[in-house]
């Protein structure tokens, strides 16, 4: 039996004794869906961490500085800078106005059964193309990581989405934060361990470690080249390549206060002041996290080298081949399953964020208008929806292959999230003019541009040559849309239908409740407890 | 609702006694409002009041200081983040200039947006205490117990 997994399996048993003490803990709809709103500053600090530090951010960067030198750097800009985005606008009226999900902000002025049902269908779409980049992910990377132990892409799928759905429905919101907070403390730990290796690397001299990565080598075509490293334009190239940027910019900084399992995140703590201070919490340890990506991706880069990441499993493998050049098999061992931790706590975070969706908002509120048919009912649709948005995903990620092309599905999300989600959530706080029509055309204009966009762009078109085999392009003519995020185009269209669809209606009673929710928003005046 | 408590219409057939005087801890019956100091807070809490505390000083003030530092806050930093995408997109070769030896202007500036995340975060944090005092006093004036700031 391989040390990775023996890793995995302690893992895996940790996180099923969490499970185990979480689902005796967890009766009723508050604790199932919000942990009953005890968990504290800190910990919900070091849980939306854990939920959002995904396999994109951890070995996702790490392979694209390795690949692409400072131009992947850019991605941890926007991840943490993001979050600003959510500390000052979102995070505490979310918190002192709403109940399980980011609708009931929308709900509380507007119309609830189109707004909800509009709320509930984009926080699915959202979820689904984050949760397909990474069980796709998952799969791909457990294979490659237990390649001695014989597992299948096909297994592992089927493996991390049994988990995924062990962890959401017997131990609710309490299982999932607490599974994220051993994966952040794992996750900063083996990359501060790696980080100071790399350092160790370089006799922990800075200027020698920079020396390297701005002098890095490789061959092409029988010669060697220098290239530097640390200079933008490897990845982002003309002609596109700037615009590409800012559009991708854009994506993550107004991206992650509209993500639906981060906001969930918000309702488990006691008060609004709490979420403020969880958030702060979750910029230090995002903050150091993506800092230390430079040691990562560039260790990689300079320690490892593209060429012989290329030929042992990729991009993807950069920091667990980073660890084992540095710190042997054992060391591979521990950040394999670190990476296999990172991926758990992530899809069991939008599985409980996807089901409390659909329980919350569209079984309860549009279905049976606001009411619980029998007690209980809403945590137990919750339940076997997170069963089936389990089953579906297992199902999706076995049907699209190991070798489908998901690294866009994330940055695809994020542009979702900001162009679908944040018009509404902004609009419904600060313009007191915004009614239902405007919320249901911003978020199906945002859902509906973003799709479209990225169904033109080179992510989905474009002409491979017919040796291509593995990850080809869905529709094989040339891209309409030049970048591969939308966001640039989808993020305004967003605002613009949410505004448009308000000036042309008018609607008085989401205008009075205007009042109620401000005061609420500001005071949290009857928040709940 | 307000002082009203809820109030049901007895059914045909409802021998419920409507009753309870000024003297009463609790009326008995349906009919009569319950004492102020029996509302429970989603009793107390109605349209007309929302309404009422929107329109006081104190919570316009709360609104005012907010705005007053979360809007040139949030321009602030979406200027400054979009200032690296915007630079290193358009101006590539100032980017690349090496400033601390071997490292450029475009990694530095790259670093400089945690350094402003992590002092915005900071600045926030301590500003955010007084917005907290204010909605507490909002709060006490009206004299209702609620546990969503506690």
């Amino acid at each position: 039996m391989s040390t990775s997994l023996i890793m995995f399996v302690i893992f895996i048993a940790i996180t099923l004794g969490i499970t185990y003490w979480a689902a005796r803990r967890t009766s009723g709809a508050t604790s199932f869906f919000a942990a009953n709103r005890q968990i504290t500053g800190w910990q919900n600090g070091i849980a939306i961490a854990g939920d959002y530090m995904s396999a994109a951010s951890f070995l996702g960067i790490a392979g694209l500085i390795a690949y692409n030198g400072y131009d992947g750097f850019m991605y941890s800009v926007g991840f943490l800078v993001a979050y600003l985005t959510v500390l000052l606008i979102v995070a505490e009226p979310l918190r002192n106005s709403g109940k399980y999900t980011m609708a009931d902000v929308l709900a509380y002025r507007l119309s609830a059964r189109p707004v909800r049902s509009m709320a509930a269908i984009s926080t699915l779409t959202v979820t689904t193309f984050y949760m397909i980049a990474q069980m796709v992910g998952a799969g791909t990377l457990v294979a490659l990581l237990l390649k001695d132990a014989n597992i299948s892409y096909n297994w592992a799928v089927i493996g991390v989405g049994t988990l995924m759905i062990i962890y959401v429905v017997f131990g609710g919101m309490l299982a999932t934060t607490w599974v994220q907070i051993v994966k952040a403390v794992l996750l900063m730990g083996g990359t501060l361990l790696l980080s100071i290796l790399v350092m160790a690397h370089f006799n922990f001299d800075l200027g020698a470690f920079f020396n390297a990565i701005t002098h890095v080598q490789s061959t092409v075509g029988g010669k060697t080249v220098t290239t530097n490293y640390l200079n933008p334009g490897l990845l982002y190239k003309p002609p596109y390549g700037a615009l590409d940027l800012l559009s991708l910019g854009l994506a993550l900084v107004l991206g992650t206060a509209g993500l639906p399992h981060i906001l969930v995140r918000f309702y488990t703590v006691p008060s609004a002041k709490i979420a403020r201070n969880s958030v702060v919490w979750a910029i230090a340890i995002i903050g150091v996290f993506y800092i230390l990506t430079t040691f990562l991706g560039f260790g990689a880069a300079t320690i490892v080298g593209k060429g012989f990441i290329t030929s042992h499993g990729g991009t993807n493998m950069s920091a667990p081949l980073l660890a084992q050049n540095l710190g042997g098999d054992i060391f591979f061992a521990f950040i394999s399953s670190v990476a296999f931790a990172t991926i758990l706590a992530v899809v069991a975070g939008l599985t409980i964020s996807a089901s409390t969706s659909f329980s919350h908002d569209f079984w309860t509120n549009v279905v049976h208008g606001g009411q619980e048919r029998t007690k209980g009912q809403e945590v137990f649709v919750a339940r076997i929806a997170a069963l089936v948005v389990g089953a579906l995903s297992i199902l999706i990620a076995i049907l699209l292959g190991p070798t489908f092309n998901v690294a866009y599905m994330v940055g695809l999300a994020f542009a979702l999230a900001a162009a679908a989600n944040l018009p509404a959530i902004l609009f419904s706080l600060f313009w007191k003019r915004f009614n239902t029509v405007g919320a249901v055309t911003g978020m199906a204009t945002g859902i509906i541009a973003t799709l479209v966009f990225i169904i033109i762009s080179p992510s989905i078109m474009g002409v491979d040559p017919d040796t291509l085999t593995a990850g080809r392009h869905l529709i094989q003519a040339k891209a309409i849309f030049p970048l591969a995020n939308p966001g640039i185009v989808s993020i305004p269209l967003g605002f613009i239908g949410a505004y448009l669809g308000t000036i042309l209606s008018h609607e008085p009673a989401s205008e009075a409740k205007y009042n109620e929710l401000n005061v609420r928003a500001n005071t949290g005046l009857g928040a709940e407890v | 609702m307000g002082q009203g408590g809820v109030r049901i219409e007895p059914e045909p057939g409802d021998l419920t006694a409507v009753s309870g005087g000024p003297g009463d801890v609790a009326p008995i019956g349906r009919d009569l409002p319950k004492p102020a100091h029996e509302l429970t807070a989603a009793e107390d809490v109605d349209a007309a009041t929302w309404d009422q505390v929107a329109a006081t000083d104190e919570f316009r003030a709360l609104v005012a200081a907010k705005i007053r530092f979360i809007l040139p806050a949030t321009i602030f930093f979406l200027v400054f983040y979009m200032a690296l995408p915007l630079l290193v997109g358009y101006a590539p070769d100032l980017m690349k200039t090496q400033v601390i030896g071997e490292v450029n202007l475009a990694y530095l500036f790259a670093l400089a947006q945690f350094v402003m995340t992590f002092i915005l975060a900071y600045l926030y944090l301590r500003k955010a205490n007084q917005f907290d005092a204010m909605a507490q006093n909002i709060i006490a004036k009206l004299g209702i117990r609620q546990g969503g700031t506690k």
